[in-house]
């Protein structure tokens, strides 16, 4: 709070006025130091709108300390050509004087002087004139009087390049009385307190107003990731439509299960090193279902279950690679194979969102791992238009329009559904799609980066809103 | 997918009309194709290489389309627009036929072939006339199919040339390297086949190839009755026989690991180039010519295995009702499947057709390939959407469950839930932890194309270590955790390795904070409802962890079992994850507590 007295003052001069006064003005009539006032408007401010106060500034031109001297003792050539006498001065006399460098320039180009460098004992300065105009002093002394206007632009930018004249912005305010104008300050209160509330002091207090222009305070709070919260969207969807949650809680995947099963001959540029990454330990994979192997084997290599095969030598070696899974479709075979063994079909819907793995070149969009959505439904006669159905359900609950885009769908083949020991009748409709794509689409991230791994920006994380899909 | 690249222009020219990129992509995607990307030469040489490099390059509209893996009859501009066209052309019919004036051409296959590449077909296809476009695209052709279904000529192995150079019949053998000796393709001078293996060391193109038969005792090469070298599959062709322009008989032979795709290669190079042959030359049509049937001068000649006859489709009987899931008449289905050039006749029993398959279609293998091409023929968008009445109870995964109802609560601890990488170098687990890799149990991948892929991790540590050390600018203190799948080899499993759910967290601040994470691990106890204390409940003693610093770790140990250890990070391992300031840390298994 500023000097209290100084607040009433000022308070008792705006109440006196009509229009408003300038702060500057109040200074120089109070004889105080501006920002002195200055504090005692803003302390007033705060209190609400007692008074209101404009910000002007204005600006004028002011001497500099050299400009001072000159106005008061006269230019620097000037004194040279006052100080020499009639007989001259020794040029090395002059330059010992203070003004006398600067002012033996600019009077030899005023031609005021000369120099007869020959002369007996040393260059020698004479005066050429008697009396002279000095008008570098006249200038400076107009300024001084407050009468700068009467100087022309150019004149005063180059008295400002001799550093005889500054220009200067003076702020102030423009005081007018405010809509709770008083010349009596009461304290506001800052905030609520128990004491107040107890003694119902409240009542007759006065409150310092809210900025409610400002923002609160950043809260210390943990958050999840948003990739994380459209996965619990997704599982979410799944459950709702009855999709119970397989187990994908194995990376490793022997490519028996991976590719074999699922009728992916071995041959398949999928299978190469470049697209899928093999381990060196533990390196195979043991224990197969024999009789299922078996068939398999068998489709591959001669047909059967109505399919030609592809007629190539299938090797048990290339089915017990393991591999780091390349789609959770390995998890659905297992489960389909695992459905065949009951003894009684029973119609499922299965869904899962997990890791899968790619040994492939990355950019933007492609990473070596990503989250796969994966969802199976198994049942006698399931259709085309099931598939196109369930589908549509689906991405309808996604509230995306376009999921062609986004995804796979179809129907497994008979030759990898028959040799599991399913009965001949199911049909088994699925779909898959990365769970990263649909949230870069949600969240306009261009660069998977941004979204997945240990470089992510946490602060992006901290921001990132809660995930509803269908809104 | 396979990519194939056509010029624009010169498609639409082939299809009779042009389209704008928006009909285009939606004509592909009714195909089950994509259009993947619209470009120029221009623009892939200033992409890759700049923008300098690109001057003077041809800015000629070249169509990206991906094909599926199986349809190779799609991996040429011919094969495309016959693809697209299904439905305004009648399906040709392809038939082998014998040349007009002389014996059908003989390949005779010796048994030294059975030691490095046993297999061969082979075809003549006559008065063929090559525009430069055309002659290009057969090329290409060969090229894609190299890439795609010869397994980068492992599997199949092609050679072309010009059969009025060379004189049959021919002899597919096997010979030691020194024994083989040609003038190679584009080479000035004769070379043995030891001496062309080194000179293509350097070859940036050949070299990956050399590898299939480098180190055999014995190298395939084909003769011609006169002794000349037609080729040394699956390296390089004979000069002498080479194709021009001009050429106008074509030998094809396809050397091979695996029949089946010799005779699918054979059948593509045929069949996509039967518009070439000039069908009004006498004696190149059959006597049964029908004017809008295209018959091709096409001989199959493979010894000593037997006949190969094509004109002999498969037939393939199929009940297309259950399928679809609408009522369709049979004979509607049938004739969209004539459409898609596969010729169906309604049985005598009305509810099957029979469908011939033509050998541009070696991807049908099974009745449900072909019923995929009547929905594509319907339209897939024509289909009527059903509901499955299939009546299931949804049930989560109980890990699964587990893992999401601590995640909330982890993030209401004030917490922040991180996600790391499975994969990570063999430093990040071992070395930079102060552990020694052999005590990690950690699975190791044969092929990582970088250091950040050699291991599955063995902890969730590092990955938040790393997240911590790239957001060193966030505000203290840093709260972070993750409830993830580790990998770890185990004996049991069937494939030598299993997942563990695992909970991690990591405070990063000032001062090492070991009460925090202490807190933290005391809330999870609550949280799973395990009071402290001994024998049913939690508590946790001290333990020597190489990754800790030492005395100021502790084994938590809940119902009588180890799950895991809190303390604070051992001041190597802070400087290791260049992380300046104290940390403490809390990494137990959930799978506990299902």
């Amino acid at each position: 709070m500023a000097d209290t007295g100084l607040v009433e003052t000022l308070l008792q001069r705006v109440e006196k006025v009509d229009g408003g006064l300038d702060s500057q003005d109040v200074a120089t009539s109070l004889g105080v130091d501006h920002q002195a006032i200055v504090g005692a408007v803003k302390s007033l401010q705060a209190l609400g709108d007692v008074i209101s106060a404009e910000q002007r500034s204005s600006k004028h031109w002011e001497l500099t300390g050299e400009g001072c001297e000159i106005a008061e003792q006269g230019s620097h050539e000037a004194r040279v050509v006052s100080s020499i006498p009639e007989e001259g001065m020794p040029q090395s006399q002059l330059m010992k004087l203070a003004f006398g460098k600067v002012g033996f320039s600019k009077a030899m180009s005023n031609k005021w002087i000369r120099l007869d460098k020959g002369h007996e004992g040393g260059p020698r300065i004479f005066k050429t004139v008697e009396r002279l105009e000095d008008l570098v002093r006249d200038k400076l002394l107009l300024v001084q009087k407050g009468q700068a206007s009467e100087l022309e632009e150019k004149e005063k930018n180059e008295l400002k390049k001799r550093k005889l004249l500054s220009e200067v912005t003076v702020k102030s305010y423009w005081i007018t009385k405010g809509s709770c104008f008083s010349t009596t300050i009461t304290k506001q209160e800052t905030e609520l307190t128990t004491e107040m509330i107890a003694s119902g002091s409240w009542k007759e207090k006065k409150f310092k107003p809210y900025n409610f222009e400002a923002m609160g305070v950043a809260l210390d709070c943990g958050h999840l990731h948003p990739l994380m919260k459209v996965r619990t969207q997704f599982r979410q969807i799944f459950l709702e439509m009855g999709f119970t949650e397989m187990p994908t809680n194995n990376f490793i995947e022997s490519s028996f299960w991976n590719f074999d099963s699922l009728f992916q001959p071995q041959q398949h540029p999928a299978r190469d090193q470049h697209d899928t990454f093999f381990l060196s330990d533990p390196a195979q994979a043991h224990e197969f279902p024999q009789d299922y192997l078996e068939r398999v084997r068998k489709v591959h290599s001669e047909g059967g279950f109505g399919s030609q095969g592809y007629k190539y030598d299938w090797k048990i070696e290339e089915a017990q690679k393991n591999i780091l899974r390349t789609h959770t479709t390995a998890v659905s075979a297992r489960m389909l194979y695992k459905l065949a063994q009951q003894e009684k079909f029973t119609p499922v819907k299965y869904f899962s969102i997990d890791r899968v793995f790619r040994n492939e070149t990355l950019d933007a969009t492609h990473l070596a791992e990503f989250h796969q959505i994966e969802g199976v439904v198994a049942d006698f006669g399931l259709t085309l238009g099931d598939l196109m159905g369930i589908l549509h359900q689906f991405f309808n609950k996604l509230g995306l329009k376009k999921w062609v885009e986004v995804g796979n769908s179809g129907m497994f083949r008979p030759e990898m559904l028959l040799p599991m020991g399913l009965p001949e009748g199911v049909t088994v409709i699925a779909w898959g799609l990365s769970l990263e794509r649909p949230t870069m689409i949600k969240y306009g991230i261009n660069n998977i980066r941004e979204l997945v791994g240990h470089k992510v920006n946490l602060q992006m994380v901290y921001d990132s809103p809660v995930c509803r899909l269908d809104s | 997918m396979p990519t194939v690249s056509v010029k624009r222009d010169l498609l639409f020219h082939a299809l009779g009309r042009t389209y704008t990129d928006e009909e285009f992509d939606e004509l592909c995607f009714e195909f089950g194709l994509e259009l993947d990307e619209i470009t120029s030469e221009k623009d892939i040489i200033s992409r890759e290489q700049g923008d300098t490099k690109a001057e003077g390059a041809s800015d000629v509209i070249l169509y990206k389309i991906d094909v599926p893996a199986n349809r190779y009859d799609l991996l040429c501009l011919e094969g495309l627009v016959r693809g697209l066209q299904v439905f305004k052309m009648e399906a040709p019919r392809y038939r082998r036929v014998s040349p007009a004036s002389s014996e059908p051409q003989r390949l005779v296959i010796t048994k030294e072939t059975t030691a490095v590449r046993p297999h061969a077909v082979a075809a003549v296809l006559r008065n063929i006339t090559f525009t430069q476009e055309r002659y290009d695209s057969f090329i290409e052709l060969q090229e894609k199919l190299h890439q795609n279904v010869c397994r980068k000529r492992t599997l199949v192995a092609i050679g072309t040339h010009d059969l009025d150079t060379i004189s049959g019949p021919f002899t597919y053998t096997a010979k030691p390297p020194g024994d083989i000796r040609f003038k190679p393709l584009n080479q000035a001078k004769e070379y043995t086949a030891q001496e062309l293996m080194s000179l293509y060391k350097t070859d940036s193109h050949l070299r990956h190839y050399l590898h299939i038969i480098e180190d055999e005792a014995v190298y395939p090469v084909i003769y011609d009755s006169n002794g000349i070298v037609l080729s040394m599959p699956p390296i390089i062709n004979g000069d002498h026989s080479k194709i021009s322009l001009n050429t106008k008989n074509v030998f094809i032979e396809c050397t091979a690991t695996d029949l089946t795709k010799a005779k699918i290669v054979l059948d593509m190079m045929v069949t996509m180039f039967f518009q070439a042959t000039d069908l009004s030359v006498p004696g190149t049509v059959s006597p049964h010519h029908h004017p809008a049937v295209c018959f091709l001068l096409w001989e199959n000649i493979l010894e000593p295995t037997g006949q190969y006859v094509h004109s002999d489709y498969p037939h393939s009987i199929c009940n297309p009702q259950p399928f679809f899931g609408i009522s369709e008449s049979t004979e509607h289905i049938a004739q969209l499947l004539t459409k898609m050039c596969l010729r169906s006749e309604v049985m005598s029993d009305g509810e099957q057709i029979e469908v011939e398959i033509p050998p541009t279609r070696s991807d049908v293998i099974h009745a449900c390939d072909i019923m995929e091409d009547a929905a594509m023929a319907y339209g897939f968008n024509n289909i009527p959407r059903t509901t499955p009445r299939t009546y299931t109870i949804a049930n989560q995964l109980p890990l699964n469950k587990l893992s999401e109802l601590l995640r909330q609560d982890l993030a209401a601890a004030g917490f922040t839930e991180a996600l790391t990488f499975a994969l990570c170098s063999q430093e990040d687990i071992a070395d930079k932890l102060l552990k020694n890799i052999s005590e990690t149990r950690a699975c190791r991948i044969s092929n990582p194309k970088t250091a950040e892929f050699q291991v599955a991790r063995t902890t969730l540590l590092s990955g938040l270590l790393k997240t911590v050390a790239a957001n060193r600018k966030m505000p203290l203190p840093l709260r972070l955790f993750e409830i993830s799948d580790v990998v770890l080899k185990d004996e049991s499993k069937d494939v030598g390795a299993r997942n563990n759910r695992r909970l991690c967290a990591v405070y990063y601040n000032k001062s090492p904070g070991f009460e925090v994470i202490h807190g933290l691990m005391d809330r999870v106890m609550q949280l799973l409802e395990i009071k402290p204390g001994q024998g049913n409940g939690y508590h946790i003693q001290a333990a020597d962890d190489s990754t800790f610093f030492p005395g100021r770790c502790a084994e938590i140990f809940a119902c009588g079992k180890s799950i895991g250890r809190l303390g604070v990070l051992h001041p190597d391992v802070i400087n290791r994850f260049e992380l300046t300031m104290p940390c403490s840390a809390l990494d137990i298994d959930i799978e506990h507590f299902l």
